[in-house]
C-alpha cells in the first residue's frame, strides 16, 4: 500500500506542471484532510491553503504580540506583588505564543521579518480587540475573562486543525490561555467582593469589554466569505456564529458568580433553543475598528514599529558579532 | 545586632530586587527582539520573586501586621534602601544590559557568600536565587560583549552607557550601618571582598568586549541605601504604588 502511494506521489510529482495532475494532488490532499491526516510543511498543498494559513497564523501571532501592549500597560501599576508577578508571567506567555506561531508560519515559506513588515505596513491585521484601551486594573481581569475566554473558544478547535505545526503550537497555547482566563476571572471575583469603588471598577471594565469580545468571533456566518473553504480544509471547525453563541452561553452563567451585569438588555435564556438570546451587535463599530479607527489602532501600531525600529541597531550588532565569531572560529579551525 | 538592623538589611536586599525588577519589566512588549523581550521579562520576574521572598521574611521579622505588600507599596522613597544603580532609567538596550551586568555581577558574588551566612532564612533565599542570578550574569555578560564588539554604533552606545552608569557602581561596595552591624554576626558580607571579585569579572568581560574600564578617579554617587535617592525613585513609586494609595485597605 505504502509503495503504491509513494509511486502515485512520484508520478504526480514528476507531472506537477500538468494542470490535470494538479487536480490529482488536490484530491489526495483533500482525501488526507477528510481522513484527519495532518498536513505537514513538506507535503503538497494548494497554494490557497498555504496563503490562508500564512494569513491566519501570522494574524494570530501578531495578535499575541500586539496584545502584550494593553496588558503590559498595567505591569508597572499592578496592585500587589503577587498580581505583578502573575501579570508579568502572563504577558511573557503571550510573547511565547507569538514565538511558536511565527515559527509555525515560517514552515510555510515566509520569514518572521517579512511577517513583521506586513504588520508594520498595515497589510497584515491583528485582533481588533487590542485596539481598545486598558483604563483600570479591572481591565486586566476583563481581558483575562472575556478576551482570553473568547480566544479559547476559537483556539481549542484549532488544536485539531489540519496543518500539523499550527495544531501542535495551539495545544500549548491553549493550556496557557485557560490559565490566563482563570486568573482574569479571579481578578474580577476579588474586585466584586471588594469595596464599592472596586465593584464599580469591575462593572465598568465589563461594560467596555463585553461587546468588543463578542465581536472577536468575526462577522456573522452569512457575511464571512472564507468560512466555507476553511471548514472544508479543516482549518476551521465551527462557524463564527456557533462559537459566539457558545461564548455568550458560558459568560451568561459565569457573570452570576460575579454578581455583576452583562451590558445587554436582550440577554435572556431561551428554553426552546437551549441558548441565550442576545442583542444586536454594532457591526459598524466592528468595521470601523478593523479599518483603523479604533481608540488605539494608531498607538498600538506605532508602539510596535518604534520597538522594531529602535531595536534595529541591536539586531545589527548581534549579527555582526555572530559573524565575527564565526570567522574567528574558522580561522582557529584552519 | 538588634532585629531592626536585620530587617533593614533584608529590606535592602528586597528593595534592590524589586526596583531593578520593576525597571526591567518596563521593557515587556518593547524589546528589540522577541526572544530578548522574553528574556528580560524573565529576569524581571525572577527579581520580583526574589523581592517577595525577602519582603516576606522582613514582614515576619517586623510583626505588627506588616506584609510583603505593605513593605513594597506603603513605604516612601526615604525608607527605600536600594542601590541607586537599580533605579536608573532603562535608557537604550545598551544601558539596560550594562546596568544588569553590573548588578548581576554584584548579586552573584554577594549571594554566593550569603548562602553560607549565619541567618538561615537569608542563606536559603540566596541559595535559591543564585541559580537565577547565574543565568542573569551569563545573559548580561554576553550582551555586553556582543554590543561592545558588534558594530560601530553598538560600541558607541556601550561607551555612552558606561559614561552614564559607571559612577553608580561605587555605592555597591560602600557599607552602611545595617551592613557593618550585620557583618559581625556573620549575616552580611564584607563588601570589600565582593568588590575584588566584581572588579575581576567586570575586567574580564570588558576585555572580551573591547571596552575600557573607566579611571579610578571617577567620582562615585551614593546615598541610596540610606534613603537618599535619585529623582527617579519617586516616579517609580508613584506609578507602582498608585492603586494601593488611591484605594487604601482594599484586597486585590
Amino acid at each position: 500500500m505504502l509503495t503504491f502511494v509513494s509511486t502515485a506521489f512520484l508520478f504526480l510529482f514528476l507531472n506537477r506542471n500538468n494542470p490535470n495532475m494538479e487536480k490529482g494532488f488536490e484530491e489526495i490532499f483533500q482525501d488526507k484532510i477528510d481522513k484527519e491526516i495532518r498536513i505537514e510543511p513538506k507535503d503538497w498543498m494548494p497554494e490557497k491553503y498555504r496563503q490562508t494559513l500564512i494569513r491566519q497564523i501570522s494574524q494570530h501571532a501578531h495578535s499575541e504580540i500586539v496584545g502584550m501592549l494593553p496588558e503590559g500597560n498595567w505591569i508597572t501599576r499592578a496592585p500587589n506583588l503577587r498580581r505583578k508577578a502573575i501579570l508579568l508571567a502572563k504577558v511573557q506567555d503571550e510573547a511565547g505564543h507569538g514565538l511558536y506561531l511565527y515559527s509555525a508560519a515560517e514552515t510555510l515559506g515566509i520569514t518572521r521579518d517579512e511577517m513583521y513588515a506586513q504588520l508594520h505596513s498595515g497589510k497584515a491585521k491583528y485582533s481588533s480587540i487590542f485596539n481598545y484601551p486598558t483604563l483600570s486594573w479591572a481591565d486586566i481581569g476583563a481581558i483575562g475573562w472575556l478576551v482570553d475566554g473568547a480566544a479559547i473558544m476559537n483556539q481549542v478547535p484549532l488544536c485539531r486543525n489540519s496543518f500539523g505545526p499550527y495544531a501542535r503550537a495551539m495545544v500549548r497555547v491553549c493550556k496557557e490561555e485557560s490559565f490566563h482566563q482563570r486568573q482574569g476571572f479571579e481578578i474580577l471575583l476579588t474586585l466584586s467582593k471588594g469595596t464599592a469603588a472596586q465593584k464599580r471598577m469591575a462593572q465598568d471594565a465589563i461594560d467596555r469589554w463585553w461587546w468588543p469580545s463578542v465581536m472577536m468571533f468575526g462577522p456573522k456566518d452569512d457575511e464571512s466569505p472564507n468560512t466555507i473553504q476553511s471548514m472544508k480544509w479543516k482549518i476551521k471547525r465551527f462557524t463564527n456564529d456557533e462559537l459566539r453563541q457558545k461564548f455568550i452561553d458560558v459568560c451568561a452563567e459565569q457573570i452570576k458568580v460575579l454578581g455583576l451585569v452583562i451590558p445587554d438588555k436582550d440577554l435572556k435564556w431561551n428554553e426552546a433553543t437551549g441558548h441565550y438570546n442576545f442583542g444586536e451587535i454594532n457591526w459598524d463599530e466592528f468595521w470601523q475598528v478593523v479599518q483603523g479607527n479604533g481608540p488605539c489602532n494608531k498607538e498600538r501600531l506605532e508602539t510596535r514599529k518604534k520597538a522594531w525600529e529602535e531595536g534595529a541597531w541591536v539586531r545589527e550588532a548581534a549579527s555582526a558579532y555572530a559573524e565575527k565569531r564565526k570567522q574567528k572560529q574558522s580561522l582557529h579551525a584552519a | 545586632m538588634d532585629t531592626k538592623t536585620l530587617i533593614d538589611y533584608t529590606l535592602h536586599l528586597a528593595d534592590n530586587a524589586l526596583i531593578i525588577g520593576h525597571r526591567n519589566s518596563e521593557w515587556c512588549g518593547h524589546g528589540p527582539i522577541l526572544e530578548q523581550d522574553i528574556a528580560i521579562t524573565n529576569i524581571a520576574l525572577d527579581m520580583i520573586g526574589q523581592a517577595r521572598n525577602f519582603y516576606q521574611y522582613a514582614a515576619q521579622l517586623s510583626g505588627e501586621g506588616a506584609t510583603e505588600d505593605s513593605l513594597a507599596y506603603l513605604r516612601d522613597a526615604i525608607d527605600f534602601k536600594n542601590n541607586l544603580l537599580t533605579e536608573l532609567p532603562n535608557g537604550d538596550w545598551a544601558q539596560t544590559v550594562l546596568r544588569q551586568f553590573f548588578f548581576s555581577t554584584y548579586q552573584y558574588f554577594l549571594y554566593q557568600q550569603l548562602q553560607n551566612g549565619a541567618d538561615k532564612q537569608l542563606a536559603a533565599i540566596a541559595e535559591k536565587s543564585l541559580k537565577e542570578v547565574t543565568y542573569h550574569l551569563r545573559w548580561s555578560s554576553e550582551w555586553v560583549i556582543r554590543l561592545g564588539d558588534g558594530t560601530e554604533e553598538s560600541k558607541r552606545r556601550m561607551l555612552d552607557a558606561i559614561d552614564e552608569i559607571w559612577s553608580y557602581t561605587g555605592e555597591l561596595f560602600i557599607p552602611v550601618n545595617f551592613e557593618l552591624l550585620t557583618i559581625g554576626d556573620g549575616i552580611s558580607i564584607d563588601l570589600s571582598m565582593i568588590k575584588i571579585s566584581w572588579d575581576k569579572k567586570v575586567k574580564a568581560v570588558f576585555e572580551e568586549a573591547i571596552l575600557p574600564i573607566p579611571a579610578d578617579t571617577i567620582w562615585m554617587q551614593s546615598g541610596g541605601k540610606e534613603g537618599k535617592h535619585t529623582e527617579q525613585l519617586g516616579f517609580i513609586l508613584a506609578e507602582m504604588q498608585f492603586l494601593q494609595r488611591a484605594y487604601p485597605n482594599s484586597n486585590w
